[in-house]
């Protein structure tokens, strides 16, 4: 393409008409100064995006054997917080049998748990951030104070301007009473 | 105005090689201004002075301020009792960026009532609207570094926003913050930011005299100036004006200053930030609180973040929403009264906006928003076409004599 450019551009002998070999080069040193004005502004936009040191926090071991039944605590993971609720047996029917209902964001309760035991979930409202309140709001698990969101003891948004249920972050049973969260 | 008017012999030399004077003199001396401008026209030079007063008390507040997440509440209570006069500076700082809010907010709806935003000041109008947009950003960051609660939790929902986006939304959040969560690193940044953007402002506010001084300010009649009977000198008639307007606006801000510091902030922001807890309520500072309920107004996420962006950029279309040839509201009965529906429309989001999103706060939230829109997009172009305005005088000078006699028989 580049030989091509250059040998039409010699025959008409960098006249009126064609391409010549000055339009090639031109072409070509802008793309280059495109490519490097690029390559100089890429390492100021990505200086703002997480640092080492806060990507190396990402993972949190959490001891749950004296959470009760019916019980729930915030941990922190990468400075969020995580909630842990251990579910009663009738919440976990609860949960089952609102899998049928029409959901804002439709997932299986087993879906969102390891454990149906087990709740996890990121303790940040999918709408604006805000911490939901645990065991409040028209479906008895959490309501978010800013704009009223309620979830169900799923964690799924059931009500209200969040679009998405709470966040299930990676995790993993290390043992039958520690998890590790990242 | 050339040299030859100073007669100090080094303002000479100065001003035969750099013609500062000779600017100077000509902008802010002999500039001449319609003779007839009321005291709605001292809050663009208000504006002016105010971010003068925030950059001033900023940088001295800045050198007692610590942008880090474990010294920022301790630093800004440090201010508050142990830096000579810090809580004299810092009121000052907090209730100004109120008052500055405040004016141009004034300033604004004089243009639209004057019809200030038509031909041929578009660009100065669009100019100020840039500037405005910017203060918003300015005032959120700088709202964040005291780091209370409210300083966390606006700077969580306030970035959310940007979650709206789809596809992109969640890596230039987590890009924005500089982490997982807002964090010290956010905090360093919009101190960093909240440090530059007053200069930038300032630099935007020198293209807005530009443009302003291009065609001269317009006036209460809103027609052009047609011969030197129209106009006077800026100086001294309208630099004494000024200055009377700003000692009577300076005994207002004093009083807030003095007498009830706190009340336009919110009680939340002097607990530390907590990430687990946020508080019940989280409401922005009260010039904020339209767009906050224009925002909540609809039940869709991305939808409340496009309708409040969107209340921000249709002001930039307003010279060619307004299809009336006609600047000043004096002459334009119908749009006088929609006018003043859109103000009560605005002060009414506001007090939505200061509400929690429940029961019929939702419902007037969601017909004052409509309003909003429906006034600039459909009731604008539609009454400048359809309404009659009332005869225009031939001149500024002619309107202005015409009251003379009238007042002196009154007396």
């Amino acid at each position: 393409m580049a030989d091509a450019k250059a040998t039409s551009g010699h025959r008409s002998g960098g006249h009126a008409g064609g391409e010549t070999r000055r339009d090639f080069l031109v072409v070509a040193a802008n793309a280059f100064v495109g490519v490097g004005a690029a390559a100089a502004i890429w390492p100021f936009i990505h200086q703002m995006n997480p640092s080492a040191d806060v990507l190396a926090l990402s993972s949190t071991e959490v001891d749950i054997s004296s959470v009760q039944a019916g019980q729930s605590i915030t941990v922190l993971w990468r400075g969020k917080p995580v909630f842990v609720r251990h579910r009663t047996q009738a919440e976990i029917d609860a949960a089952a049998k609102d899998d049928a209902v029409s959901l804002p964001d439709p997932e299986k309760d087993a879906k969102r748990v390891k454990k149906p035991e087990w709740l996890i979930t990121e303790g940040v409202c999918t709408h604006l951030g805000c911490v939901p309140l645990a065991n409040k709001g028209e479906y008895n698990g959490w309501f978010c104070p800013c704009h009223g969101s309620h979830y169900d003891v799923s964690g799924r948004i059931r009500k209200g301007p969040a679009p998405k249920n709470l966040t299930i972050p990676p995790y993993a049973f290390v043992s039958d009473t520690v998890i590790r969260i990242g | 105005m050339s040299a030859k008017g100073f007669t100090n012999p080094i303002v000479k030399w100065i001003d035969y090689r750099l013609p500062v004077f000779s600017y100077l003199h000509h902008e802010l001396h002999e500039y001449p201004t319609p003779k007839n401008l009321n005291y709605w026209w001292n809050f663009g030079s208000l504006a002016g002075i105010f971010l003068v007063i925030q950059i001033v008390s900023g940088i001295v507040l800045a050198m007692h301020y610590t942008p880090h997440t474990l010294m920022a509440f301790d630093s800004t209570e440090h201010i508050m009792r142990d830096v000579n006069y810090g809580w004299l500076i810092r009121y000052i700082h907090s209730n100004g960026a109120s008052m500055f809010f405040l004016v141009v907010y004034i300033h604004l709806f004089r243009g639209l009532y004057f019809g200030s935003f038509k031909a041929p000041r578009e660009l100065l109008w669009m100019i100020g609207v840039v500037i405005v947009i910017l203060m918003m950003a300015t005032a959120f960051m700088g709202y964040v570094l005291p780091w209370g609660q409210m300083s966390f939790w606006g700077a969580t929902v306030i970035t959310n926003l940007f979650s709206a986006i789809p596809v992109i939304g969640d890596p230039i959040v987590t890009w924005l913050w500089g982490g997982f969560t807002v964090d010290n690193p956010t905090l360093n940044r919009f101190f960093s930011l909240h440090y530059l953007l007053p200069f930038v402002i300032l630099g935007i506010v020198v293209v807005h005299v530009l443009a302003l001084h291009q065609h001269g300010s317009n006036n209460p009649i809103g027609i052009d100036i047609k011969g030197p009977q129209d106009s006077i000198p800026f100086h001294p008639y309208y630099t004494i004006k000024d200055i009377f307007g700003l000692m009577v606006f300076m005994l207002f801000f004093a009083y807030w200053v003095f007498f009830n510091p706190n009340y336009l902030g919110h009680p939340d922001n002097y607990i530390p930030a907590n990430p687990l807890v946020t508080p019940a309520h989280i409401v922005p500072e009260w010039y904020l609180l339209p767009f906050y309920a224009i925002l909540r107004a609809v039940p869709s996420k991305l939808g409340g973040v496009v309708l409040m962006f969107a209340a921000l950029i249709v002001l930039f279309l307003l010279p060619w929403l307004d299809t009336s040839k006609v600047r000043s509201a004096r002459f334009r009965p119908i749009y006088r009264q929609f006018f003043w529906l859109i103000v009560i429309d605005c002060i009414v989001l506001g007090w939505i906006g200061a509400n929690p999103p429940e029961g019929i706060y939702i419902v007037i939230g969601r017909i004052a928003t409509t309003y909003y829109f429906v006034h600039f997009l459909i009731i604008m172009p539609l009454v400048g076409k359809l309404e009659r305005p009332l005869p225009l005088p031939t001149s500024i000078s002619e309107s202005v004599m015409k009251k003379k006699p009238g007042l002196a028989a009154a007396e």
